[in-house]
């Protein structure tokens, strides 16, 4: 199928385009982007016109839970790619926290035919750094590798001891796999909110910044001790910034991501016992909110995630310290980020997408979040400025543990384009 | 009419006094030979307790008792909460029974918030978590209001466990509601971070805590938290944090003694302290079926 998008303000990063001008996609693939792009045979050809809109690549995910194997009450592939696509999301990279645990090249294998069969996005799996996740013998990296695996990560867990992340930030090296560490010290992690005064208040053990930082502290000087690569996931407080900051100044290969609830919810959030504000690492103060967005100002951060992790509404409508922890992600993640980034004049739509595509692409070692000519035709178009309120009911994803429900946002994509493929047309599911 | 009590944090004043004044001609029928009125005459009284507990629970199925309602009693470990069902199912059953006030104590902070809105009958929090302990700081304050003859512009000390205690919460939201100063004392690893936000003077040392104290109120240290590391030895913690007659010298002289029950005797008060003329340890336990029954009938009377 042969598509133009004509008119859009095209943002791509990765070729330094900000301006308008138009797409041209064939099989699949970027054919052009320029000015008034002249076709012969303009009767076979889908034009859309995109006036007023963004038009940028697709957004790339490196932080996803997909719950397929073993969790499928939860979500599945198809759910969950769908929920990306509406999100605008075309690429994902899934974590391997099922059941079986992806630890091993069938489960990889299972997860790329399912995907191939179901999937309304692109999907990346992530395999294990230990066998179970149980932090004792490392998982069959090579053979990841080989398998079609883009990072390694123990996700929802931290790699317990030191000398084993060390091998394991070692041997994934050798082989060019990406590193994706979960920062926690569970020894003062024991808690259901952060610590401090609302967690006081409301009689919830607290976890300590310190859970965090101890973890991302140590990643660095792994890091920078072996000369590897590693990614941090998912971080939430001032104090990993400023130790990401530093490190990268000393040349540190360390990189990592945000997620739109650490730059847009305080630990305030959890007030009422609400249980889709409880996720872990948990909500935080403005102070480090404030500090999550100069990261990502000051380019400490580079990748904005979703940390997409749904669960059943049994698992989150009870107690407070029993409710599972993490919320949904991918049908928000954009247009949060628009809302409270961009409009508000903190990061310019290219350094946004930036950071929602190019950047977790290259830390993967993908070949999107461009729109290069010859790159596979991942693309979203979205109106930065046109609000919707958000409706839960109306997701995609199985699961409805969103905290943002009701939220007035902006950005929803109005077109998702897969490989050439219109996935999402006017803000609907193909 | 009121639906819950789940807290006192966000109980205005007026309608903390209501139930104390109320209390008054409570405490005169539980201390008469005849014990009963009609106020809950044909209501359903169910106690839902989650944790162990002999005294509150107790305390308010007599007050129920004296106020003419049916009492049932539900334990987490003789019912259908040992085959696994939830608490919201749990309680909706109970409710659905025509239960006109739940009891609840729980183990999580924020149950009974969960279950009030779900639930026809009144809610009362008999005890949430590490968050609050509503009833159990009413009947404080009554006994310090009686004691005292006023809340306002008294110097209570809370000394112990603070970390793990709803009665420590309730206890603070409400005496600084009601114009007291309130200051905290204890080991630094039993005290909250962010405590001061309260409006509590939080103090490391029990004897600062305790200067010119008109109320000393001790908590009861939970023996297992020796174990994880939060202080050394029930030794230790009674010689730097107990309170004797020594140490309620720097409190006033006509300083009274509360503690919430049951007491470890020569860890958080010595013995001669819980025995001695200072202490209203047991008046408190009388006190508290009479607030009980204010709350019951501010409630549903």
């Amino acid at each position: 199928m042969k598509l133009l998008i004509k008119g859009g303000h095209v943002v791509d990063p990765k070729n330094n385009i900000d301006e308008v001008c138009d797409v041209f996609i064939d099989k699949g693939i970027i054919c052009d982007v320029g000015n008034d792009i002249e076709l012969d045979d303009i009767e076979s050809v889908e034009v859309i016109d995109a006036t007023g809109k963004y038009v940028t690549p697709g957004l790339v995910d490196m932080h996803v839970h997909l719950r397929d194997p073993g969790f499928t009450y939860k979500e599945d592939i198809e759910s969950g790619t769908k929920a990306a696509a509406l999100g605008g999301v075309t690429s994902v990279a899934c974590m391997p926290n099922t059941n079986p645990v992806c630890d091993n090249v069938t489960v990889v294998e299972y997860i790329k035919s399912k995907a191939k069969q179901v999937a309304a996005v692109n999907v990346y799996p992530i395999a294990a750094i230990t066998k179970g996740l149980q932090s004792e013998e490392l998982a069959p990296i090579g053979s990841f590798k080989f398998a079609g695996v883009v990072a390694i990560s123990d996700d929802g867990k931290p790699v317990k001891s030191a000398g084993l992340m060390r091998r394991a930030l070692e041997y994934a090296d050798m082989f060019d796999v990406t590193v994706i560490s979960h920062c926690e010290e569970m020894s003062i992690a024991e808690g259901y909110m952060n610590e401090g005064a609302v967690a006081t208040e409301l009689g919830l053990k607290g976890i300590s910044n310190c859970a965090e930082e101890i973890m991302v502290n140590r990643e660095i000087n792994l890091a920078e001790n072996t000369g590897t690569a590693v990614h941090i996931a998912h971080i939430s407080t001032k104090g990993s910034v400023e130790a990401i900051r530093q490190a990268k100044q000393r040349g540190v290969r360390v990189t990592c991501e945000t997620c739109p609830h650490y730059f847009t919810l305080t630990e305030e959030a959890v007030r009422g016992y609400n249980t889709n504000a409880k996720m872990n690492p948990p909500l935080r103060t403005d102070e480090d909110v404030k500090a999550i967005i100069e990261g990502l100002v000051d380019g400490t951060i580079d990748a904005i995630a979703t940390d997409h992790a749904p669960h059943h509404l049994d698992e989150k409508n009870c107690e407070f310290d029993i409710a599972l922890n993490g919320i949904i992600g991918l049908e928000t993640s954009l247009g949060l980020s628009v809302k409270y980034l961009v409009n508000e004049n903190m990061l310019s739509m290219s350094d946004l997408i930036r950071k929602m595509s190019l950047n977790p692409s290259n830390i993967l070692g993908l070949s999107k979040g461009s729109l290069s000519v010859g790159a596979s035709a991942d693309v979203i178009i979205f109106d930065a400025q046109k609000e919707y309120t958000v409706d839960v009911t109306k997701f995609a994803s199985k699961s409805k543990n969103s905290p943002y429900d009701g939220f007035v946002l902006c950005a929803k994509p109005e077109y998702t384009i897969v490989n050439g493929e219109i996935k999402v047309n006017r803000g609907e599911l193909v | 009419m009121k639906k819950d009590l789940l807290g006192l944090q966000y109980l205005p004043a007026d309608e903390i006094m209501t139930i104390l004044k109320n209390a008054v001609k409570m405490k005169e029928i539980v201390l008469s030979d005849k014990k009963k009125i009609n106020t809950l005459e044909g209501k359903t009284v169910v106690t839902l307790f989650y944790e162990n507990s002999t005294r509150t629970r107790m305390s308010f199925e007599l007050a129920a008792d004296y106020m003419g309602a049916h009492a049932a009693n539900i334990t987490a470990s003789g019912s259908s909460v040992a085959k696994g069902e939830s608490l919201i199912d749990t309680a909706k059953t109970i409710d659905a029974m025509g239960t006109d006030i739940l009891i609840m104590r729980h183990g999580s902070s924020g149950a009974p918030h969960l279950i009030a809105p779900l639930v026809k009958a009144s809610v009362i929090n008999a005890g949430d978590g590490l968050h609050e302990h509503p009833t159990q700081a009413l009947l404080d304050l009554y006994t310090i209001l009686e004691k005292k003859g006023r809340i306002e512009g008294l110097k209570v000390a809370i000394v112990g466990d603070v970390y793990h205690s709803r009665v420590a919460r309730s206890n603070i939201f409400a005496l600084k509601k009601l114009g007291a100063d309130v200051s905290v004392g204890g080991p630094s690893t039993l005290l909250p971070r962010g405590l001061e936000n309260t409006g509590a003077k939080v103090f490391k040392s029990v004897q600062e805590a305790m200067i010119d104290a008109d109320v000393v109120m001790g908590l009861r240290i939970q023996l297992e938290r020796q174990k994880s590391g939060l202080f050394p030895s029930l030794g230790e913690y009674n010689r730097f944090f107990g309170i004797d007659d020594k140490r309620m010298c720097f409190a006033k002289d006509d300083a009274i003694v509360l503690h919430p029950g049951p007491v470890n005797r020569g860890v958080e008060f010595s013995s001669e302290l819980v025995d001695g003329a200072s202490s209203c340890i047991n008046e408190q336990v009388t006190n508290g079926v009479a607030v009980r029954m204010s709350v019951m009938e501010w409630l549903r009377g």
